[in-house]
């Protein structure tokens, strides 16, 4: 007997609902709470790495700059939520301006979305190399002007960067700080982890939605042959401009929520390697794939951790002494890790198969 | 007579050195199949391009349907309802034969960012339609037996199908044919000429730039030649097949006055 195949997927659904449900509590009981937060940042990158796979995964633009709208979101978020306004202007901020969060989620999905439309627009004609070269310029460019934005006006606080920044708050509870519910204490980084996890749920749901429909299909189109798709009456210059805005924006969400889980932005954390770790993420995982995406990210968050963590008893036990550091041990295995996905997988470790339609398969019966 | 279709007037384009056009004018009949032939090079692809909007011109206009063709914007062209092929297949290969043919029709439908991501009842019977019409044009074009087939492992006469089904998905009320039996064998070709019959048969006015000599002639109501940009001849084929200057650009000044 073959069960009803809905009912599987709601099955599947409902567990995996579960699973993520108790992950924090799980992962906090078993590591400490350290990996809770591990989990947090991890989630962070889901949705940066689903917002580039837009751009280069569906559309085929490959962006070397994407960690730059992070950085708006991020920033923003830290102008609007913390002190550093009023310290830096009193004649202009009488009180610091303590933004709610969902206001300034959305202000910053906004703003970075228009960042994506201003690189987007005089990159229109660009492809592959070019474009990875003026992207690329445009994500230092960002950065660069956040690190010396402190003269004439201290507006970023340059290189220091801006601290103090507030948690978000919901319900007036603000997410650092532990809340009682029904007698069991749930710690600050549990309050993240579900903050987040919502988001990136919506983020999923909004990829899933937009990849089969009308604007899915034309990305597509124009990442396997522009002309053509210019020929099948796409306005390329509009679809492109919209993968570029729809990708920054949820760059602009993933930067505001990491900006008020830190508490400290600085310019040091929107670097080049930045962009191409959640490049990484998307082309490792599987380009143009949502779930393998969702995979590359998790994994290439977890990685450097877990080496943070087991690379330094292994190699006590093993050699007696630490030869490699975890850092450069990170960066060398990343390389590897590279290398052999892109030899023997060139599509990602989970590559998007050929999409079957269902009513394809009635036709074919008939 | 009914009047034309399609009109260009005085279509000139130059690149560099090359005038690739020069004064090119012709008028396409509402129902007919017109033929475009030409030796290499004579500009039958430069001129496709033009009206297709790829390319824009340097000099001239073409009405389509009495209203200027906004040349040089290939989606407002497609909007308007020109569609075309491509001399070498091009298809959206990690796409299947149905998604490749309901690209065609984007420029038909309306959903939005929100309408898709909220999957709106209107952006919901827009989506089971543009399946559906996909179908029945594969169906049409006579593969629909490969509409889950990734585009790229279709054979290659049937990939010439697959982009006819989504040139026509485009609702065209002209479409342009570049070359499209150019690689196919005998079957092919026969199969081909068949769907074309079908398409005019339905009312739909054809353009075919062709280098099988004996296609055109026996397919086309009308037929246009050019040589070196210049339109050198315009008429029914049998009319064009005796024309000296088509005979001599096509076997050169001494066949011709054999």
């Amino acid at each position: 007997m073959s069960a009803d195949p809905k009912l599987k997927a709601r099955l599947g659904i409902a567990l995996i609902g579960v699973a993520l449900a108790v992950l924090p509590f799980v992962v906090g009981a078993t590591f400490g709470n350290s990996w809770v937060r591990i989990v947090d940042f991890a989630l962070l990158y889901i949705m940066l790495a689903l917002g580039l796979n837009i751009v280069v995964g569906f559309a085929g633009l490959l962006d070397l700059g994407y960690i730059a709208f992070y950085a708006v979101g991020a920033y923003l978020y830290a102008l609007l939520s913390s002190p550093h306004l009023a310290t830096a202007f009193p004649a202009l901020f009488a009180v610091a301006p303590g933004w709610p969060v969902w206001a300034v989620l959305p202000l910053g999905a906004l703003v970075a979305g228009l960042f994506g439309v201003m690189l987007g627009a005089p990159t229109l004609k660009l492809r592959g190399d070019y474009l990875a070269i003026v992207t690329l310029g445009f994500g230092e460019i960002i950065r660069i002007f956040l690190n010396n934005l402190n003269a004439p006006a201290n507006i970023t606080n340059g290189p220091q960067g801006i601290n103090n920044i507030a948690a978000a708050q919901i319900g007036g509870h603000a997410l650092n700080r532990p809340l009682e519910l029904f007698g069991v204490m749930v710690p600050g980084v549990h309050l993240q982890y579900y903050f987040f996890l919502a988001l990136t749920l919506l983020v999923v749901f909004v990829c899933v939605r937009l990849q089969d429909s009308r604007l899915g299909r034309a990305w597509v189109a124009i990442r396997e042959d522009e002309v053509a798709a210019r020929a099948c009456g796409i306005n390329t210059r509009n679809v492109k401009l919209l993968a570029f805005g729809l990708g920054a924006t949820f760059g602009g969400v993933a930067g505001g929520l990491f900006a008020g889980f830190q508490g400290f932005v600085s310019p040091e954390s929107f670097g080049l390697l930045e962009s191409v770790m959640v490049l990484c993420m998307v082309v490792l995982g599987g380009m143009g794939h949502i779930p393998g995406v969702i995979l590359g990210a998790v994994l290439l968050a977890l990685l450097p951790e877990a080496l943070r963590w087991g690379a330094v008893p292994v190699q006590q036990s093993l050699f007696g002494k630490v030869l490699i550091d975890p850092e450069s041990l990170r960066l060398l295995l990343f390389g590897i890790a590279l290398v052999v996905v892109m030899r023997w997988r060139p599509a990602g470790l989970w590559p998007s198969a050929l999409r079957k339609r269902e009513l394809a398969a009635h036709g074919e019966a008939a | 007579m009914s009047a034309p279709l399609l009109e260009a007037r005085g279509i000139s384009k130059r690149f560099g050195g090359v005038q690739a056009l020069r004064e090119v004018s012709l008028s396409i009949r509402a129902g007919e199949v017109y033929g475009l032939i030409g030796p290499n090079g004579a500009g039958k692809t430069s001129f496709f391009n033009v009206l297709t909007g790829l390319y824009s011109a340097d000099q001239g206009e073409v009405r389509f349907d009495g209203q200027p063709l906004p040349l040089g914007v290939p989606h407002r062209i497609a909007g308007l309802g020109i569609a075309r092929t491509f001399q070498n297949i091009r298809l959206f290969g990690a796409m299947s034969a149905l998604e490749n043919v309901m690209v065609g029709r984007h420029i038909r439908l309306h959903t939005g960012v929100l309408g898709a991501i909220l999957r709106t009842p209107a952006a919901r019977r827009e989506e089971a339609d543009t399946e559906a019409r996909a179908h029945a044009l594969l169906r049409y074009v006579g593969i629909d037996r490969l509409a889950n087939q990734q585009a790229t492992h279709l054979s290659y006469g049937d990939q010439r199908r697959l982009e006819i089904a989504r040139a026509l998905a485009t609702e065209p009320r002209l479409l342009a044919l570049d070359e499209p039996a150019a690689g196919m064998n005998a079957t092919e070709t026969a199969g081909l000429r068949a769907l074309i019959e079908k398409l005019r048969g339905d009312g739909m006015t054809v353009l075919l730039i062709e280098h099988d000599v004996k296609l055109v002639m026996g397919l086309c109501d009308r037929v246009a030649v050019l040589d070196y940009g210049e339109k050198i001849a315009e008429d029914v084929p049998d009319v064009v097949r005796r024309d000296p200057r088509v005979i001599a650009a096509y076997l050169g000044r001494e066949a011709a006055d054999a």
